[in-house]
């Protein structure tokens, strides 16, 4: 679990993040919506150390991240893994020598088992035999899993996807997202996205946080955020006309099945 | 940015760069990776200038030299020490600072801009410390080398460039290589060649590693380190030959 206590982070005048405190839980897909400069990447480049906050505290497990020193925060980083907005692939390198980066540098396993546990990551991400290509030669979609594949290639307990969807079309989207929540639960790890898709938001949303110009304005579930009053939060997630429909019929729906219910209950009296 | 402020980060990140390697074999590995990078690369345009540089030296000489007082052989002399003292350490570092630095400030401005040095800082890894040591290190290795190779390949375009037009025999070409001959002139050479790979590297490294925003400003950070490069090593040879010579 990562717990985050009163962060703020500015720029200069500008305050960025705003007093914000959550929990990121073991196991869960934890999402941080909100528009573009609310502050989501710099909580998430505060969160894996990229920045450093004014004030405030993040805790791993426990361990207070932000009073760790040099040494430790390279200790913890080699258990987090992080998938970014455009995947920072290695350009000069294959599929297969991105993957083993992290391996080589970090662990003293044989060449034959480095090898090994690539297969298994690609294989994992669904992109068997695709170890030597390079990656301006593969799609947006790929370059995504690869990046996966790399992040979680050393067996992380946490994972961080800057805007995992961006620039993908909505069937690869869904993919991705398949593919993170069912890494989550089959590794039990910790997993924070940013994200402005709402395709992720009511499919893998375990625990959503909703940033509104640098401060937490929502918090809950891919469930409660239907049901949920909060004008600015109705404003960003229902934007377009098409899903303010999809929301009343959800709702009306769900209404219809609260007064089925009680039809039956009555019925049963 | 004031000079002091742009001064002091710059020390900064050649400060970052010594820290215990993660691991010394994939250092190891870089450094190797870059000797060959800026070595072999840059192995054929120093051939060329080199050979151009002392045909030049040698016909623009002779042209000066009319007098029948000085003996031919005194061309080649200068023609070797010319190449020695200036045209191989300077004006192949500053040829370099184009091939090299540019390479070096739009590989890290590259990866800054697309992420990949912060994947490699969330991965644990201290990215000046891999990225930068190893450039400098083999740059500080092999520049020297390629200026030596230039010396040599001057001195060979001189002699084919005085044998072919008939200006001098080869013979008196090589008389004139062999007299009056300080060994103290390679020495200051070599200082001269140490200092500027040191520059040529760490400037454009700075530039390429600080890149904040897009391609245009990787454009813009790649041509502004080569042009502090090629200022710097122009003071630092003032400053080389006022104080060692």
């Amino acid at each position: 679990m990562i717990e985050i206590k009163n962060i703020k982070k500015g720029f200069g005048e500008k305050i960025v993040i705003d007093d914000v405190s959550t929990e990121f839980r073991t196991g869960k897909c934890n999402l941080i919506i909100g528009t573009s400069g609310s502050g989501k990447t710099v909580l998430m480049k505060c969160l894996v150390g990229l920045f450093e906050p004014d004030a405030g505290e993040i805790v791993y497990d426990g361990m207070n991240f932000s009073e760790m020193t040099e040494e430790h925060r390279k200790e913890l980083r080699q258990n987090i893994g992080m998938l970014f907005q455009g995947s920072a692939l290695f350009d000069s390198m294959t599929v297969e020598q991105n993957i083993l980066f992290p391996l080589d540098m970090f662990t003293k396993n044989t060449p034959g088992e480095k090898l090994k546990r690539v297969d298994e990551v690609l294989d994992r991400v669904n992109l068997q035999g695709a170890n030597s290509k390079f990656p301006a030669e593969i799609s947006g979609g790929m370059k995504k899993r690869v990046g996966i594949a790399r992040a979680i290639v050393l067996n992380p307990r946490y994972l961080f996807c800057d805007e995992p969807n961006s620039g993908l079309d909505p069937q690869t989207s869904l993919l991705i997202d398949k593919l993170i929540k069912e890494i989550t639960l089959e590794y039990n790890i910790t997993t924070v996205i940013n994200t402005h898709d709402m395709n992720s938001v009511m499919e893998i949303g375990d625990h959503i946080m909703y940033m509104y110009q640098g401060h937490k304005e929502w918090e809950g579930t891919n469930k409660e955020i239907i049901f949920s009053k909060n004008k600015l939060l109705n404003d960003f997630i229902f934007a377009s006309e098409f899903l303010r429909d999809a929301k009343d019929m959800r709702m009306l729906e769900v209404k219809g099945k609260i007064d089925n219910n009680r039809n039956m209950d009555e019925l049963l009296k | 940015m004031t000079f002091f402020t742009e001064f002091g980060r710059y020390l900064l990140t050649l400060r970052g760069m010594f820290t215990k390697p993660e691991n010394g074999k994939m250092y190891w590995k870089e450094f190797m990776h870059q000797c060959s990078e800026i070595g072999i690369g840059s192995l054929g345009i120093v051939a060329i200038i080199s050979v151009f540089m002392g045909a030049v030296s040698t016909l623009q000489t002779a042209y000066q030299l009319v007098s029948p007082l000085i003996p031919l052989s005194t061309i080649a002399q200068i023609v070797r020490d010319t190449v020695i003292l200036e045209f191989s350490p300077t004006l192949v570092c500053i040829v370099l600072a184009g091939v090299v630095g540019s390479k070096i400030a739009s590989e890290l401005g590259n990866m800054r801009v697309s992420e990949q040095i912060d994947a490699l800082e969330i991965m644990g890894i201290n990215t000046k410390s891999y990225l930068i040591l190893p450039k400098l290190l083999a740059a500080t290795a092999v520049i020297p080398m390629l200026v030596v190779i230039s010396m040599v390949l001057g001195m060979v375009g001189g002699r084919l460039a005085g044998t072919l037009t008939g200006i001098l025999s080869p013979a008196a070409f090589d008389k004139g290589l062999h007299q009056y001959f300080k060994p103290y002139n390679v020495f200051f050479a070599m200082a001269k060649s140490y200092t500027f790979a040191f520059i040529i590297s760490s400037i454009p490294a700075y530039y390429g590693y600080n890149v904040q925003g897009g391609a245009l400003e990787i454009g813009r950070a790649s041509t502004k380190s080569v042009v502090v490069s090629c200022v710097l090593v122009l003071f630092a040879d003032y400053v080389l030959s006022a104080i060692l010579l």
